[in-house]
């Protein structure tokens, strides 16, 4: 079914992250604790779903010249909405968060998939397409996510899996990932596996070398 | 003077955008397969950040903070939830407004950054800049240093980045990890190095 796969292939076979290099920034700075991370991923799914459906609505009353102004203005008029929803009832959270709510006006992931797809298409398969990459997104966040305050705190969204010695327990955290480079090793990782499992994806590569001219005499 | 100086080294290097904070990877990975695009999107960069954060300051601090409207006999309004529209506005008519001087009166070099700056209207990196100067409550010439240093910082990063990435052009990488896969664990060593500034005691 149609429908189906575009929800689908943005998740593995079309991942925003770490095919499309788009919306990195907030995907690396949010994920020390899983919770930070999924807060994160459904903020933006709900953002990007919402405004798939609003820029498909009006998609044909929409002059092409002041198109870019108009979609980051949904899209920041959506942030804010959630920005103060946030605030409001999950104020903790919020503040771990500080900007990178706000930054999601100008993920790449949003304005990607609202300028390449919402902007062709009808309101539900905008939707679909939106709900798709924001998944996808989810995922990576998850699982940079789930690693990190795994072995960094010995925690999986508070609660304790590993006992840390601190507490009794045998678990030396690894203060590393709690710190900024091992968002990008672990990515760089997971980046690797999914080409190696999906050879497809794989970059043709600028330069290679050359075969060797007297190979076999 | 000595804080302002400590205020720009610790945005350039302390709190640099792409590599500790995460801001602006977008660019900087796509734009730095070439040390000359490099080049540009970093000056881009710095113009940038050094016009926006300033001007978003003066407009925070006297239309949307908390009682800036106080002369008025508005006390209580606050419009600070409105800040990230008005930053994102002021952001897009700055990169405009500095595409039509440098067309006007720098062509040359227009011709070679030009493509660089309307990309720069939706930049992580320009963004955070302005919403962290408003969260950090700085002053008028803060936020100016705060701007060029980060600014500084960026361009700093991917010039660095880029050079390395020309070298890596001739090596021969494991298929998964050509490309994006290296480029993410060369800026992770990247920021490991960087990590050490923290270290430096600043005044």
């Amino acid at each position: 079914m149609a429908g189906w796969t575009t929800v689908t292939d943005p998740i593995l076979r079309q991942n925003p992250v770490t095919l499309q290099i788009l919306g990195i920034c907030s995907a690396l700075a949010v994920t020390t604790t899983l919770a930070a991370a999924l807060t994160m991923g459904a903020a933006l799914t709900l953002v990007v779903v919402t405004a798939g459906a609003i820029i498909s609505m009006i998609r044909a009353h929409l002059p092409s010249s002041i198109r870019l102004i108009v979609q980051i203005i949904i899209v920041a008029s959506l942030v804010i909405v959630i920005d103060q929803f946030l605030q409001a009832f999950f104020y903790e959270m919020s503040q771990r968060l500080s900007v990178f709510v706000s930054l999601i006006a100008t993920n790449c992931v949003v304005l990607g998939r609202t300028e390449s797809f919402a902007l062709h298409n009808r309101p539900l398969p905008a939707m679909a397409d939106g709900l798709g990459n924001g998944l996808g997104y989810s995922l990576v966040l998850a699982i940079v996510g789930s690693v990190r305050e795994l072995f960094g705190q010995g925690t999986l969204l508070g609660y304790a899996i590993l006992p840390t010695v601190e507490q009794g327990g045998w678990y030396e955290p690894l203060s590393l990932m709690l710190l900024a480079p091992s968002a990008f090793f672990l990515l760089g990782g997971l980046v690797w596996a999914i080409r190696s499992w999906r050879r497809e994806q794989i970059e043709t590569p600028e330069y290679s070398l050359a075969p060797t001219r007297d190979a076999g005499t | 003077m000595t804080d302002l100086a400590g205020l720009f080294i610790r945005s350039a290097f302390v709190e640099n955008m792409p590599l500790t904070l995460f801001l602006g990877l977008c660019t900087f990975l796509a734009l730095s397969r070439r040390p000359g695009t490099a080049v540009g999107l970093g000056v881009a960069v710095i113009v940038v950040m050094g016009v926006t954060v300033p001007v978003n300051h003066l407009l925070y601090q006297f239309v949307l903070a908390p009682g800036a409207w106080t002369w008025a006999g508005l006390p209580d309004l606050d419009l600070s939830y409105l800040r990230l529209l008005t930053f994102i506005g002021v952001i897009a008519a700055a990169v405009q407004l500095v595409e039509m001087v440098m067309d006007r009166y720098l062509p040359a070099l227009f011709n070679t950054f030009g493509v660089f700056l309307s990309l720069l209207a939706v930049h992580c990196a320009i963004l955070g800049g302005s919403l962290f100067m408003a969260d950090r409550r700085y002053d008028l010439a803060e936020s100016t240093v705060f701007g060029l240093g980060s600014g500084t910082g960026f361009a700093l990063a991917v010039i660095m980045l880029s050079a390395i990435r020309r070298r890596l052009a001739y090596a021969d990488l494991p298929g998964g990890l050509q490309g994006l896969g290296i480029a993410f664990i060369i800026t992770g060593m990247m920021s490991l190095g960087f990590s050490t500034f923290a270290q430096v005691a600043l005044p």
